[in-house]
């Protein structure tokens, strides 16, 4: 931004006293404040949801259990790790970057783009083996009234599993675009060491992201943890091997 | 300062050389606040279109011109198109943009490319709402309610209703994020939060709702596509869902946005009110905390649309209750307002004339509300005309009125020009009688138990709807005199001067008018309060090329 040097304007009171104007030019207490503000609404849109769910929780308490139990503990608890260590990547890229080391920042966010990428990886698994079982949005066993039909509670708790692991794996996609675009902005020399606020709130994004999935994986994978289901990875079904539904 | 803002470009994208792509790249806030302004009233009047011609088809008992599903279409049409494309965006979307940074004396807003980017979000809602009128099965005709399960049955486009109304509500979050940023980042120096105009005050509330609220639509939305397209039933009771649920959901942001549209609303009375008092506002706190403490009631009350729903009675009361608080700050403001004016200077021009108006007739629509608030009335009065009559006087005799106010109170900031005074007054006589015409009938067919969204009705209802119509008529000749007096005069117009109502707030000390880019010549230093008055004179005066005061 140093072609376009912004000069703050100055305003003067009756008495002469100068005062800094503040422009929407370069404003990264605006910029950060506007991020937060849009996170607000990320948390209240995920907050409905989970107000749903928890709803029909009270209504629907064994079949939730149920359907939990079936969920695959030890490919979402992986995946709880990989996204709680690209959250550290994404954290210590930006403190590099604060003080100076750009090259060590890209090389976190390009493992961040790593660890997230794998998270898709082993959710593209996840579903495809949930899928195998039958179970995903359309088939007949997540649609009421035939003969494969799960109990309603187990629909809609597999609804609304797929809905919302669906648009925070939708979030996981923007936020890898949001950093191969930053990298291209600190190559481009548009995003400095003083002029941050990109990488600032993609980080912040990225915060959100993970956090959100902190509350997602106890809430679908842990409430029927006790009541069994299978716990090792069941990855030779995918490719034509047995199918064991139980 | 020979060169207007119509001269000059601020584009999202590259330096398009042709007055057209200016236009439709800028990032000018106030040209951004005219083209909301020329497309949200291109769609009102679309319908109003919808609205006559349901009136002609209510003029008598039995079919006239319309059969019973088209009927339906008409006033799903008018009130999607209303509430969604028209009164949400609204004052904010025209006014936040044009003046609210000008009465704080900032450049622009804090995000002007993203301001940009709202608007085309909000013309792209726009297409997709429209283009369900021609594809598959027409468009809805749920009633812009959209309630569970019939919206999920139906086989109208009432998914593509949906997908419209949460890509506006992405245009209206981002456009209250904007503002609320603006208002904290952007203020001149010396302006703390009581010393900004009452308008800024009202659209900063208003920002926070559009920003709390709204989310929750895009989650019904979602919720509903899955409930369509994969059988989950959420909401219908037949596939084990709970359709008072939708309700809930739907309410939880619709009742916000009632008050999204009437605070921004009340700002511009706040700012008439003084001016043509030539007096300095009463109770300057207690009118900016009543916003406040109305987005933040407002947000508990949404129960009070769910009455007869089967909820509890427990809640029912808790919400009753609520509603009953949200009358209090609204009366501290009309009191305020009324003190302003004793023993003020009062000059009845266009404007003021308006805002007048508005304390009778939003007095009537406030009132009513609070008599549907009470359960025990509600279950005789809900869906009835009587809600009709009551939410059409809160909101066209409200929000719309104080929106015309504004319109002739800004019309010189805009234009630089002045309408036909005596045509402007006229036209607001012609809308005052007709909106009494058109909806005081309606309390009391609807008292009788005239129900809302029929397209045919019992004999003993015909004189109610036939004063109706010709109150429909009345107010409609209304409004084409007011917009073609605005029109035939946006170039030709007597020229205006910078501040022709001597008002006080910084949006009259700009160096010409209409406003070059990037407004005031140098920001001004603000010690002073927004509406300083002493005998009937502005006390405030500034030398336009430093912006220091003079007095």
């Amino acid at each position: 931004m140093s072609d376009h040097a912004y000069v703050p304007e100055i305003a003067t009171t009756r008495d002469g006293v100068e005062h800094e104007v503040q422009g929407w030019q370069g404003d990264f207490y605006g910029g950060k404040l506007g991020f937060w503000l849009f996170m607000l609404t990320e948390v209240l849109m995920f907050g409905a949801m989970f107000m749903v769910l928890t709803y029909y929780f009270t209504l629907h308490h064994q079949d939730y259990i149920d359907a939990s139990a079936s969920l695959n503990r030890v490919l979402g608890g992986f995946n709880t790790v990989v996204l709680l260590i690209s959250a550290l990547t994404m954290g210590l890229g930006l403190l590099k970057f604060r003080s100076g080391d750009v090259k060590g920042a890209k090389l976190m966010i390009w493992a961040t783009i790593f660890f997230a990428s794998l998270f898709l990886g082993v959710k593209a698994i996840e579903w495809s083996l949930e899928f195998h079982h039958g179970v995903f949005l359309g088939l007949d066993a997540l649609q009421s009234g035939n003969a494969h039909s799960k109990p309603f509670g187990q629909i809609l708790f597999f609804g609304m599993y797929f809905t919302m692991t669906g648009l925070h794996g939708f979030h996981i996609i923007i936020g890898i675009g949001l950093m191969l675009w930053l990298l291209k902005r600190i190559n481009a020399n548009k995003v400095t060491t003083d002029h941050h606020i990109l990488y600032w709130n993609i980080a912040l994004y990225w915060d959100l992201v993970h956090l959100i999935w902190v509350f997602v994986f106890p809430y679908f994978y842990m409430i029927g943890a006790d009541a069994g289901g299978y716990n090792l990875p069941d990855i030779g079904s995918l490719f034509g091997g047995h199918n064991n539904e139980h | 300062m020979s060169k207007s803002y119509f001269d000059e470009t601020h584009c999202a994208i590259g330096h398009p050389k042709t007055k057209v792509m200016q236009w439709l790249l800028t990032v000018d806030h106030k040209r951004i606040g005219v083209m909301y302004a020329a497309v949200m009233f291109t769609f009102f009047f679309i319908a109003i279109a919808t609205a006559m011609a349901m009136r002609i088809e209510l003029f008598a008992p039995g079919a006239q011109i319309m059969d019973g599903d088209t009927f339906n279409q008409a006033f799903t049409l008018h009130g999607v198109i209303m509430i969604f494309l028209f009164i949400i965006p609204g004052i904010p979307a025209v006014f936040g943009n044009i003046v609210m940074p000008l009465m704080i004396g900032a450049k622009d807003v804090s995000f002007p490319r993203l301001n940009w980017f709202t608007f085309w979000l909000y013309i792209l809602g726009c297409l997709i709402a429209l283009s369900s009128l021609w594809t598959g099965n027409g468009f809805a005709d749920t009633g812009w309610t959209f309630y569970a399960p019939y919206s999920l049955n139906t086989n109208t486009n009432v998914i593509t209703t949906l997908v419209a109304a949460f890509v506006l509500g992405m245009a209206s979050i981002l456009t209250g994020l904007n503002f609320l940023v603006t208002i904290h980042r952007l203020r001149a120096p010396g302006m703390g939060f009581f010393k900004m105009p009452l308008f800024v005050w009202g659209i900063y509330a208003t920002a926070w709702i559009q920003l709390l609220a709204t989310p929750v639509v895009g989650i019904t939305l979602i919720l509903a596509i899955l409930e369509k397209y994969f059988g989950i039933g959420i909401f219908d009771p037949a596939k084990g869902g709970d359709p008072v649920l939708f309700e809930h959901l739907f309410w939880i942001y619709s009742h916000p946005a009632v008050y999204l549209m009437i605070l921004p609303a009340f700002g511009i009375m706040s700012e008439i009110i003084p001016v043509f008092s030539r007096r300095e506002i009463f109770g300057y706190r207690t009118i900016a905390l009543s916003s406040a403490s109305i987005a933040g009631i407002g947000y508990l009350v949404w129960g009070h649309h769910l009455f007869t729903s089967g909820m509890s009675d427990i809640a029912k009361t808790i919400f009753s209750f609520l509603t009953f608080f949200v009358a209090i700050p609204t009366g501290i403001k009309f009191y305020d307002w009324i003190a302003t004016m004793y023993k003020g200077k009062v000059i009845l021009e266009t404007p003021m004339l308006w805002a007048l108006g508005t304390i009778i007739t939003f007095a009537i629509g406030g009132l009513t509300g609070v008599t549907i608030a009470m359960v025990g009335a509600d279950i005789h009065l809900q869906d009835t005309y009587y809600s009709v009559a009551h939410f059409h006087y809160a909101i066209l005799g409200g929000v719309v009125f104080l929106f015309f106010a504004g319109l002739h109170y800004w019309y010189p900031v805009v234009t630089g020009r002045m309408y036909n005074e005596s045509v402007a007054k006229t036209a607001f006589w012609l809308n005052f009688v007709g909106i009494n015409l058109l909806w005081f009938p309606m309390f009391i067919a609807g008292y009788y138990g005239m129900p809302r969204r029929y397209f045919d009705y019992l004999p003993e209802f015909e004189i109610y709807h036939q004063i109706s119509g010709i109150g429909a008529i009345v107010i409609l000749s209304g409004l084409l005199l007011m917009f073609w007096n605005f029109l035939s005069n946006w170039n030709t117009g007597e020229l205006s001067g910078t501040n022709p109502w001597e008002g006080t707030t910084l949006e009259w000390h700009l160096p010409s008018s209409p406003p070059p880019l990037e407004n005031h010549t140098k920001v001004p230093y603000v010690d002073f309060n927004p509406y300083e008055y002493h005998h009937g004179k502005p006390v405030v005066k500034f030398d336009y090329e430093t912006m220091k005061r003079i007095d």
